[in-house]
């Protein structure tokens, strides 16, 4: 038999509904779930809207204030100290290749220990991966603290801190691509007699390399912005100078100075972009 | 035979040139990465003393801020080293408290500006250029430095740190958003349109039913990393935990700075491994759907 729209009174529909609530209506339990998750984040968000003091009078007040900063910032001004900002920028960027070049050079070892195909101890992998997530917990900014606490004010606070943070991003990341590599190399040094070091000096490493520096310069890009702001708790590079030309309220300077990151970080993001093409490009034939 | 007394010849010549041109590539790569290391060495004032200098000094401090715990006595070492908990969760729950508001106003700023930003939504060529220059510019400067700012602007305390915050996230997540707009499915709102209905409802109803649940994983990850960044906002009088920590730091409280720091991690643990819980859920469920 066909069914034309008029065979679909609603006496029909109605009896349809009786028979399977759900199809027309979303399910109680789970509506009651949606609305109450609303409910929740609405209230979470009005109490911290009341406890955060978010009044509209202090928001206003706020944006008159941050206008007139932004009025002060223009036009930018060097304030007679460019080639010290210059200089700054450079150690910004020692920093973070510094500090990179010896969190790759440290997470190599590291990552193969905490890789499943090359270090079958699986306690020590253990180990080796939760070492690697704690320094990565840690935030570079709070390293950078007490490194500058433990060996004084200066960039070299701040390359450890990016050294030690990094090793554990780095580790982690190497570690992957160290599992990822293809079995077959490996097994055949292997094989034809190689120890355990030349197995993964000619099985393993040139499969790697390429992914290994390609994560190295990626992070070296995330190091040149976050070496930007190390310097506000005294771990060295341009940090130091934007922070002090804030606190002391000379916004042209400062100005200056956040345009000049600015570029720095798009120079050092354009040059980096290509020779990340080019590794993986040459990785791949 | 006469073929082969041909192409091995002209093989081995090529397979030489070959050899030559990539061992110069790597020369020059190996001179520049020398250069390079020399010049940050020499701007970096990185040299081996100062590191022999340093490197004893780092141990000494660790052994510092490291607590005494004895076997025998235990629970009173561990209240001794903790003694400031239930001031430290008060803050820590602030901390997580300002990555909240700050998350959500950064996600609800990314949400009305990144169909505006995304190439094939977007209303017109100067709106697009407009937006995408205004999320870059909030995305390229660190939060810290919003921070520094905000503090002068708003006073220092949780409002400034919360708005440095959202102003960054705005910045990235509208960015991630808008290229996950780029990639919908471009026949709803075709649909749509031709039956007459407004940029506002086409994007309701075509573009955000479709590109929803990436938003919310994203908003989510956004959350772990405003966790981690709203914890050192108090270096610079912005609120949270950060300002017990450097206050910590730079009094010399060492077993303090061990105890904060261990504190910060765990929590930030917890937030990773409930939103990976929460993430999980929601796939779940898109994928019932």
């Amino acid at each position: 038999m066909s069914l034309t729209l008029a065979d679909l009174t609603p006496e029909r529909i109605a009896a349809v509904r009786q028979r399977a609530p759900t199809v027309f209506a979303p399910d109680p339990r789970r509506q009651m779930l949606t609305c109450g998750g609303w409910l929740a984040m609405i209230l979470l968000t009005a109490y911290c809207l009341v406890h955060f003091d978010f009044s509209p009078m202090r928001f206003w007040n706020g944006l008159s204030e941050l206008g007139a900063i932004l009025r002060h910032m223009f036009p930018p001004q060097s304030g007679g100290a460019f080639m010290e900002f210059v200089g700054a920028i450079g150690e910004t960027l020692a920093m973070a290749f510094l500090g990179t070049l010896f969190a790759a050079v440290m997470a190599v070892p590291l990552s193969f220990l905490a890789s499943k195909n090359v270090f079958r101890f699986s306690l020590g992998r253990f180990f080796v991966r939760r070492g690697m997530d704690f320094l990565r917990g840690v935030d570079q900014l709070i390293w950078a603290l007490i490194f500058v606490r433990a060996v004084g004010l200066g960039p070299l606070a701040g390359i450890f801190a990016i050294m030690i943070s990094d090793t554990g991003t780095l580790a982690k990341l190497f570690s992957e691509s160290v599992e990822n590599a293809d079995r077959k190399p490996v097994e055949g040094v292997r094989a034809s007699g190689g120890s355990a070091v030349q197995t993964i000096r000619f099985g393993l490493l040139p499969q790697v390399l390429p992914m290994f520096l390609s994560s190295a310069l990626y992070m070296f890009e995330s190091n040149v912005r976050s070496a930007t702001i190390l310097g506000i708790v005294g771990a060295g590079g341009i940090g130091y100078q934007l922070s002090e030309r804030i606190r002391g309220h000379r916004w042209e300077e400062a100005c200056l100075i956040l345009i000049m990151i600015l570029i720095t970080v798009a120079l050092v993001d354009l040059v980096s972009k290509t020779l990340r093409q080019r590794l993986i490009g040459k990785g791949r034939h | 035979m006469t073929r082969d007394s041909t192409a091995l010849p002209l093989f081995e010549r090529q397979y030489a040139e070959q050899r030559s041109r990539r061992r110069r590539t790597n020369a020059l790569g190996a001179a520049i990465f020398v250069a390079c290391l020399a010049a940050a060495m020499v701007v970096g004032q990185f040299d081996l003393v100062r590191v022999a200098d340093g490197l004893p000094r780092i141990f000494e401090y660790i052994g510092k801020i490291l607590p005494q715990l004895r076997a025998e006595s235990f629970g009173e070492d561990m209240a001794y080293w903790f003694y400031g908990l239930p001031d430290w969760l008060a803050l820590l729950w602030e901390t997580v408290l300002m990555a909240y508001t700050a998350t959500l106003l950064g996600t609800l700023g990314a949400l009305a500006l990144c169909f505006l930003a995304a190439n094939n939504l977007a209303p017109g060529r100067k709106t697009y250029f407009l937006t995408r220059r205004t999320l870059e510019f909030a995305r390229t400067i660190p939060d810290i430095v919003y921070a520094l700012i905000f503090v002068f602007a708003f006073g220092l305390g949780p409002l400034a740190g919360i708005l440095a915050i959202a102003i960054h996230s705005m910045g990235a997540s509208g960015k991630l958003f808008a290229e996950a707009a780029e990639n919908i499915d471009m026949k709803p709102v075709d649909g749509l349109k031709g039956v007459g209905a407004n940029w506002l409802q086409t994007m309701r109803y075509a573009a955000l039913p479709q590109v929803l649940p990436n938003f919310a994983s994203y908003t989510l990850w956004r959350f772990e990393l405003n966790v981690r960044t709203a914890a050192v906002m108090g270096f610079v009088g912005a609120g949270g935990i950060g300002q017990e920590l450097i206050t910590a730091i730079r009094m010399l409280y060492y077993e303090d700075v061990s105890a904060l720091v261990l504190l910060i991690v765990a929590t930030v643990t917890c937030i990773d491994l409930l939103c990976e819980k929460v993430r999980h859920g929601f796939i779940g469920k898109e994928n019932l759907a």
